[in-house]
């Protein structure tokens, strides 16, 4: 299990302090597929390094605590700080990349790849006995066992992915981190790997965090959902509850926005850019795209409300019923 | 003469890979027919995954690549016959590019609307600058944008949607007639997107520009497109009616497609095995989806699917609708009775 409090981790760069995540309050939780969706800057990349301690300048937590509550191996439950989270890598928690090209050394066979990944992470001394178990776990997720002998140029990119996908899951973590698993793949290796990440969490139980752009990749696998606009969590709760009934503004315009094959319906988008994120405005940060924006929207940021049982939302329109029912469209 | 805008005749490229002795040959793009009708603006949308042939395709429509065997023949003048009938410059003053990735079609260190003068003056639309201004000034305002407001700014203080709206507004300088899209919204987020493929939509009614948008996204193209060509290893397998063929998908493939989709209404069948993907499937002598068809008969594997029309719909290159027969090239007429 992760937690995560008001956390802030900002890049410091030349130009300015770019606020990626500011303010980020967020639980994962056990047994759980939880998506994290936003559009290409709003920080949702940052939040999974904060999350898996990959904090290297110039990126920095300022603000807020990350902590990890780990079941060691006598049963006991540990919590880990920022610092700790990253001697338990592999074991406890792991990251599949997105460009599974640059993941993977070009030069070194992937059944070595393993072995560097785990040697020091597992009791197994047996090189052999090391062998037929990642064998016997790739069987188990319908890999070809001839994967381990080639080189990563050897493979397609689905397959290199779902062997990033395998080397991720292999030491069975209590907590998966996946960054786009998806993007530049085609579309039928893409659901066949996403697939292939819930029949994991699914026999595991353990949780998985996966950060897409795209909504309707959350949709079919996750449970949770959590929309980040700008460096901020806008909305949070059940995907189904998320989809069907988006509270904030952005989320509505961003589902609705979506076409479907068989559906004519004219779809538009939402005009304008989000902020920057190196000075971003006071008040909330989609005041300025937002159709429904008030006086107060633009003077301070709302925080995040629970709504209705476990579905939180960070918008002013919620904290007036009448307005809040009318939605977008 | 023609009735068509652009037609593409058995359009063939085979790319060598490797050395002259030991090199194998990839066919790319193998024997394509399309076209777009020339009075009614029309939107085909060429779909196919990564590897399809569809971005050769689009760079021999674009006269970036020159086609091993076949031609392109623009409102019936050959581009790539013998003799050609039309120079580059006639050629780019009918067809125009959008590439996929707006952040790199423009340079850093320029101002973006040195490009919008560049087209102008190099496809010799305008004399001078200022004839070129004036010209400028009308495409931007064609896609909703103003040249002072681009004055002197560099790409990096425009977002993807507005840098690929520039784009379009480049492209229609010499009032194009064609406008060939290579994945123009996949590296534009979500939220805006749409805002670009309306764009398209309404420059074809306003406009009678014809489009080529080539993607991998089933779903804009249902959007966006009146044709829909679909593209596997080269092959267009299924061309015809967009709404027709995306809602009655009838090549195995297609399906397959579309069942890919992520979507936001039915929830996926919770187990799908990946075929191992191999580039023999460029080789095969029959079908090159015979491997991963889930229909498949011992005909699809040495043989050749033919053509199989539907009059007024689509056509389809599969066995499947011909009862596997071989030598029958017009099937029943009772195109609803594929149902799978």
């Amino acid at each position: 299990m992760l937690r995560l409090r008001d956390v802030k981790a900002y890049y410091e760069t030349p130009r300015g302090v770019v606020k990626a995540v500011d303010g980020v309050t967020l639980d994962v939780r056990e047994n759980e597929i939880l998506g994290i969706a936003g559009e290409s800057g709003c920080g949702k990349s940052t939040l999974l390094r904060a999350m898996y301690d990959s904090l290297e300048p110039p990126l920095k937590i300022v603000a807020g605590k990350v902590e990890a509550e780990m079941k060691n191996d006598r049963g006991e439950t540990v919590t880990l700080a920022p610092g700790e989270i990253r001697k338990h890598w592999w074991r406890f928690i792991s990251y599949i990349p997105q460009g599974s090209m640059s993941a993977l050394n070009p030069v070194v066979r992937i059944e070595k790849q393993f072995f560097d990944a785990i040697s020091s992470k597992h009791h197994l001394n047996n090189k052999r006995e090391i062998h037929k178990r990642i064998a016997s776990y790739l069987r188990e997720l319908e890999l070809p066992v001839e994967v381990l002998n080639s080189y990563p140029h050897q493979l397609s990119g689905g397959m290199r992915q779902r062997v990033l996908v395998a080397l991720g899951t292999f030491l069975h973590p209590q907590i998966v981190l996946a960054d786009e698993p998806t993007t530049a793949l085609d579309v039928v290796i893409q659901k066949g790997i996403l697939l292939m990440l819930a029949q994991v969490q699914e026999q595991m139980k353990n949780s998985l965090v996966i950060v897409s752009h795209d909504i309707c990749v959350h949709y079919q696998i996750t449970h949770r959902i959590a929309v980040m606009y700008n460096g901020k969590i806008v909305e949070i709760g059940p995907t189904e509850t998320v989809f069907n009934k988006p509270l904030h503004p952005y989320t509505q315009m961003l589902i609705q926005s979506i076409p479907h094959v068989g559906d004519q319906k004219h779809r538009e988008g939402i005009s304008g850019r989000p902020p920057s994120l190196i000075d971003p405005p006071p008040g909330c940060r989609f005041a300025a795209r937002c159709p429904f924006v008030m006086d107060i929207c633009r003077e301070e940021m709302p925080s995040l409300l629970e709504v209705e049982p476990d579905h939180f939302v960070a918008c002013y329109l919620q904290r007036e019923p009448l307005q809040a029912r009318k939605g977008v469209g | 003469m023609s009735d068509l805008l652009l037609e593409i005749k058995d359009v063939t490229k085979v790319f060598r890979i490797g050395g002259l002795l030991f090199g194998t040959e990839l066919l790319a793009v193998d024997h394509v027919n399309l076209s777009l009708d020339k009075h009614k603006p029309s939107i085909l949308s060429i779909v196919g995954e990564s590897g399809s042939g569809k971005t050769t395709l689009a760079k021999i429509i674009l006269k970036l690549h020159e086609p091993t065997s076949g031609d392109v023949l623009l409102e019936g003048k050959s581009v790539f016959g013998p003799h050609p009938d039309l120079d580059t410059l006639a050629y780019y003053r009918a067809v125009q590019p959008i590439f996929q990735n707006p952040f790199e079609s423009f340079s850093m260190r320029k101002y973006v609307d040195s490009y919008l003068y560049d087209t102008a003056l190099n496809l010799k639309i305008a004399k001078d600058r200022k004839e070129a201004r004036d010209i400028i000034a009308d495409a931007l305002s064609s896609v909703g944008l103003d040249i002072n407001a681009l004055a002197g700014k560099y790409p990096n203080q425009f977002s993807g949607g507005e840098l690929q709206r520039i784009s379009v507004a480049r492209g229609l300088i010499p009032r194009p007639k064609l406008i060939v899209a290579d994945e123009p919204v996949s590296m534009i987020d979500a939220s805006l997107r749409m805002n670009v493929v309306n764009m398209f939509l309404s420059l074809k009614e306003k406009y009678n520009v014809s489009f080529i948008y080539i993607t991998h996204d089933l779903s804009t193209a249902y959007y966006v497109s009146d044709y829909v060509a679909i593209m596997y290893r080269g092959n267009v397998i299924e061309y015809g009616s967009s709404d027709r063929i995306l809602t009655n998908p009838m090549h195995p493939y297609t399906e397959l497609l579309l069942d890919s989709v992520p979507t936001g209404g039915k929830k996926w069948e919770r187990h799908l095995k990946l075929p191992d993907i191999e580039l023999k499937e460029y080789h095969n002598t029959g079908c090159k989806f015979a491997n991963r068809c889930p229909f498949v008969q011992a005909v699809c594997r040495l043989n050749k699917p033919p053509p199989v029309q539907i009059p007024g719909e689509r056509e389809v290159l599969c066995f499947k609708p011909v009862d596997y027969e071989l030598g029958r090239t017009t099937p029943s007429q009772e195109p609803e009775k594929v149902t799978i």
